[in-house]
């Protein structure tokens, strides 16, 4: 997709800069909404699950782990239930809106990892855990990235349904079923939630590590100085 | 050609865009305590609205085999302060009360002349454990027929032997798996489990399904939403 791009001058030398359109409004919103709504829905999961922190049975009950109450949100189970039911409306809608966006305007091929982007992958990893050249930049993502973020938006949905399987195992009992059961579908959402946050954590390393432009860019949606080819 | 601009106004052009996400600050509310409670009530509130629009009066929960019950010394015993009020089981009898035609006391042998059903389903609680129980009971909507409840009345509320009190929404109240209990695995129910009767509702979650019932009241309006409705549980809470 055509990216649009402009070159910034600087008034006293002359020097030009280029920078890409990157993120659109819609996309940043969601973006931070969907970030905090995360972050929120993490905390309170944790302490829904030390009510109960085990996927075995209740007779006799042996806990798999208990999480420093710092680390949770609501103070009680009543509480982050409070906050769970509030905030997956907001990690849905803004979840929703993103996907459609994504969708309806055509972005989506900047990010979706497709059949295309196989070969790519190698060397990509290569690049990044050992030591390897860095490949050619002929996208505004690499393999991997698109990877990771195609996985992010595929757990995101995930989460979602396997959460609706927990809180709706009647009305959905297709979708219990489908997950084997309440119970295991409980499981599913926790194990889930893992992987969601190592997404998150491998994004924010490499946030770190590609620089403060990269970073800017998911504020204003500009990126300047781009390491790849904008057109 | 790509169109060149100057520093100054990139800057001004960034600072604008920043400013569109403005809105994501709204979120900030919710780290205020004076609102925190307001919103969360009302995110909750939500959740119940839309239970309640999901939740579909003629669709069954699903049942199992006698193969898949939890067994009976491993279904475990929550109550919310005693495990029994001791209810003197010889003189029992539940108070009918509200829109109804026929108010009065009930004994369980007038309850059992009802048509009685077994079912093997899922009892979910809401720490997040599940079992699954064998009940014998008679559906609630077949009571709700004897004693004449105003059909368009819209709650039932219960109370309880240990001073627990629960309510239904008229929908769930009605549903073909909602059962007044007084069995389980074959066996009159135990004083633990809720005895003399108790409410099973496979279609909500397990604090709803009140035990050591006492009172039934049929009414429009709902005076008192439940124990842990009143510490902030979902009202709603169907599965």
């Amino acid at each position: 997709m055509a990216t649009r791009a402009i070159e910034v001058e600087d008034p006293k030398t002359g020097e030009l800069t280029e920078a890409v359109y990157e993120h659109p409004l819609v996309i940043r919103l969601c973006h931070w909404v969907n970030a905090v709504a995360l972050f929120v829905l993490v905390g309170s999961g944790l302490q829904i699950f030390r009510a109960f922190p085990s996927f075995g049975s209740k007779i006799p009950e042996n806990d798999l782990i208990d999480w420093p109450k710092a680390l949770a949100l609501g103070g009680w189970l009543g509480g982050a239930l409070q906050w769970h039911l509030t905030f997956m409306w907001i990690y849905i809608a803004t979840g929703a809106l993103y996907v459609g966006y994504q969708i309806f305007s055509g972005n989506y091929r900047q990010i979706l990892f497709g059949p295309r982007d196989l070969s790519g992958v190698w060397p990509m990893v290569r690049h990044y855990f050992f030591f390897g050249p860095k490949p050619p930049s002929k996208e505004a993502y690499n393999p991997l990235q698109k990877h990771a973020y195609t996985s992010a938006i595929a757990l995101g949905v995930l989460s979602v349904l396997t959460g609706l399987a927990i809180w709706k195992p009647v009305q959905f009992s297709w979708l219990a079923w489908l997950m084997g059961g309440f119970h295991l579908a409980r499981l599913w959402h926790f194990l889930i939630m893992w992987a969601m946050l190592a997404f998150v954590f491998g994004h924010l390393v490499m946030v770190v590590l590609h620089g403060w432009n990269n970073f800017v860019s998911m504020l204003i949606g500009w990126k300047k100085d781009p390491e790849y080819p904008s057109s | 050609m790509r169109s060149r601009i100057d520093a100054r106004r990139f800057r001004s052009i960034s600072r604008r865009e920043l400013l569109k996400l403005t809105p994501v600050l709204a979120l900030g509310a919710f780290a205020v305590p004076k609102l925190q409670e307001r919103l969360l009530k009302a995110g909750l509130g939500f959740s119940d609205w839309a239970s309640a629009r999901l939740f579909r009066p003629g669709h069954l929960a699903p049942t199992f085999a006698d193969s898949d019950l939890t067994p009976f010394d491993k279904f475990p015993i929550n109550g919310y302060d005693v495990e029994d009020p001791e209810v003197d089981l010889d003189k029992w009898t539940l108070t009918v009360s509200g829109a109804v035609q026929k108010p009065g006391e009930y004994s369980l042998a007038q309850i059992k002349t009802l048509s009685g059903l077994t079912q093997n389903t899922r009892h979910v609680c809401v720490e997040g454990w599940d079992v699954i129980g064998r009940f014998e009971g008679v559906r609630l909507s077949d009571f709700l027929k004897m004693i004449g409840a105003d059909p368009n009345a819209r709650f039932i509320a219960v109370e309880c032997a240990d001073d627990y009190y629960e309510s239904l929404d008229m929908a769930t109240a009605l549903h073909p798996q909602t059962l007044l209990c007084y069995g389980m695995y074959g066996q009159p129910l135990t004083r633990k489990h809720g005895a003399p009767l108790r409410l099973t509702i496979p279609t909500k979650i397990g604090y709803k399904q009140a035990k050591y019932l006492t009172d039934l009241k049929v009414s429009h309006v709902l005076e008192k939403a439940g124990y842990w409705e009143d510490q902030g549980y979902s009202q709603f809470y169907g599965l």
